[in-house]
């Protein structure tokens, strides 16, 4: 594939990568258009490898990656186009916000006078104009998450890969920051932002990739993941006293797509399409037989569980 | 006129040598740098004090000992390792290398903006500190002495040294800097390429040429020998004449330094867990 349009998109095929022995991502494939891209999983899930593989810091294990049609281990053509908010909070030492944007333009090979209003420009973008002249060294962490999204933009990049740019933000810097995003995204950008939250940045994306363990488990606009994972069976582990008599009712029931008696003999493992109205059941089934059930829970390896785990649930159904 | 790419090579070095001069990590190097100068200036104020004792001779003999066994294998050697090894490592180990692999400059460009920066410092630290050392080494010799650098061979010698100085921050500059790039403990490096340095003399003539020692110690005015019963075990090279000597050693420094250059392309950023 070629031409105009995937030179308008970031594609990731087949993508792996390990830490020698130690997984990354797995067979990722993806498609990330202009506009906000948040990639959304637990801690270790993957998001920031893809990130470094998109930005060219490193390099797949397995697969092809182009990022606007080029292959990120370009940097002479990749440099311009892409901008990186990495999720390190490390500066080169002794430089003020000012001369931090300005050495890095400069070394872009950019001209006195374009490092100078750029770096002003940029400043005035994340409101850290007041602060600029004091060392990065004393910035609190709000201020140096602003100053590397400062210094992420300042070259005006096509595409921006911003690695939990909300953390460590009060809730009037995570509005602006937000902002900043939307605004960006609406100029035609491709912003690309990851979380651990899934509702801290689900409104304001376009597009939503959920990750766990290296493996996108759902992707697309979030009204699609949501009913994405709601069609997903569930999966959910009843431990309880009888378990044959529960699953004989459970048979009859067209939600339900499987049901297993757990090797233990003591609890059913069970996959449904709609866990409210397996739920409603439950309830009905220990009134009428006195079932002792010791725990319901959703057996946690699922895109499900993923998804409980990023909105912040106690558990219980999408 | 001023091109793109020498505006991101100044830019490299107005970003490194600051940090590399003000490193805290490399506080040893400027000790290193400084202790030669300090024991000359001691030794020529007890000289000064115990009249006669030896000669001028004698204090030129005592330098050429001084410059190979202190300066060429020791002071110049681990400071270039703690100078040009940290240019990479160092910003790995800070999590700053990044900010540098995401601009678009050839990482080519980057390897020799870096290796600059760190020649500046090297320089300036090492041979003010050979040249400074020399001055003082025979100043109690009062009036003989200015006369020596005036006007007899002092000066030529003087400068020889700090020549050979300044090809030694080149070559072992180039060695360290690759070592940087993709050795984690610095040691190790140190200790193989101290190995192989210090074997030289008895290498075979056309290993000998693979090393930054030979081309030094052939470029010094006051050659010492090995001393007995070692110098049975030695090869007789014929020492490389200066016009071979320089180019020889900066032939061997370019080589090392297209090698980390070409390689850099290939560097990932992992700083670890
Ligand atoms: N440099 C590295 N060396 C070894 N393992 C790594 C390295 N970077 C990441 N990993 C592993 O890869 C997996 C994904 O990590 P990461 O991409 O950092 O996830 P996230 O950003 O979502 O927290 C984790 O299991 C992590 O331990
Ligand atoms: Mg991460």
């Amino acid at each position: 594939m070629s031409g105009p349009l995937t030179n308008r998109l970031i594609t990731f095929g087949e993508v792996s990568r390990f830490y020698g022995e130690v997984l990354g991502i797995n067979r990722v494939n993806l498609t990330i258009p202009p506009g906000i891209t948040s990639l959304v999983g637990p801690n270790g899930s993957g998001k920031t490898t893809l990130m470094n593989l998109m930005t060219g810091l490193i390099r797949p294990t397995r697969g092809d990656i182009r990022v606007l049609g080029i292959p990120p281990d370009r940097p002479e053509e990749l440099g311009p186009i892409v901008g990186y908010c990495a999720q390190f909070d490390n500066f080169p030492k002794g430089l003020t916000g000012y001369q931090f944007l300005h050495s890095f333009l400069r070394i872009r090979g950019m001209s006195e006078v374009e490092c100078a209003e750029r770096t002003r420009s940029a400043l005035d973008t994340v409101n850290m104009t007041d602060a600029a002249q004091r060392p990065v060294g004393a910035y609190s962490k709000g201020m140096r998450q602003r100053i590397k999204l400062a210094q992420a933009i300042a070259h005006d990049p096509q595409v921006l890969v911003l690695d939990e740019p909300l953390n460590g933000l009060d809730p009037m810097a995570r509005a602006e920051t937000i902002a900043l995003f939307q605004q960006w995204g609406a100029q035609g950008r491709h912003v690309i932002v990851s979380s651990h939250i899934l509702h801290e940045v689900d409104r304001i994306s376009d597009q939503v990739i959920l990750l766990s363990h290296g493996y996108v488990v759902a992707e697309g606009e979030i009204q699609g993941v949501r009913s994405e994972v709601k069609d997903q069976p569930m999966q959910i582990l009843i431990r309880c006293d009888h378990p044959n008599a529960l699953a004989a009712r459970l048979f009859q029931q067209d939600h339900v797509v499987e049901a297993k008696i757990h090797p233990d003999g003591k609890g059913i493992l069970l996959r449904t399409t709609d866990a409210d109205r397996f739920y409603l059941l439950l309830n009905r089934v220990v009134l009428e037989t006195g079932l002792d059930v010791e725990s319901v829970a959703p057996a946690d390896d699922d895109v499900n569980s993923v998804y409980q785990y990023l909105i912040g649930g106690e558990g219980g159904t999408v | 006129m001023n091109p793109a790419w020498m505006r991101q090579l100044t830019g490299v070095i107005a970003l490194e040598w600051k940090k590399t001069f003000l490193s805290r990590r490399g506080w040893w190097v400027y000790l290193l740098a400084l202790g030669p100068v300090v024991l000359t200036f001691l030794h020529s104020l007890i000289r000064a004090r115990n009249q006669g004792g030896h000669s001028l001779f004698q204090d030129t003999q005592i330098f050429a000992g001084m410059f190979e066994l202190y300066f060429l294998r020791l002071g110049i050697f681990f400071g270039c390792l703690g100078i040009f090894s940290n240019l990479f490592r160092g910003e790995m180990l800070e999590k700053t290398l990044h900010y540098y692999f995401l601009t678009p400059m050839r990482r080519e460009l980057l390897v020799v903006g870096k290796y600059l920066s760190g020649l500046i410092v090297a320089l300036v630290l090492f041979v003010a500190s050979t040249g400074l050392s020399f001055w003082l080494i025979g100043r109690h010799q009062g009036a003989a002495w200015s006369e020596f650098l005036q006007h007899g061979a002092g000066l030529s010698q003087m400068i020889w040294y700090m020549v050979v100085a300044a090809l030694a921050c080149v070559g072992y500059g180039a060695v360290f800097l690759v070592a940087g790039l993709f050795i984690r403990n610095p040691l190790i490096p140190a200790a193989v390429v101290m190995v192989w340095e210090n074997l030289n003399p008895f290498l075979p003539s056309l290993l000998k040429k693979f090393s930054v020692i030979f081309y030094l110690k052939s470029l010094c005015p006051v050659q010492i020998n090995v001393p007995p019963p070692l110098n049975v075990l030695v090869t007789d090279t014929d020492p490389a004449s200066a016009w071979i000597a320089v180019p020889g050693l900066l032939v061997v420094a370019m080589l090392v330094l297209a090698y980390a250059a070409i390689s850099a392309r290939r560097v990932e950023i992992s700083y670890g867990e």
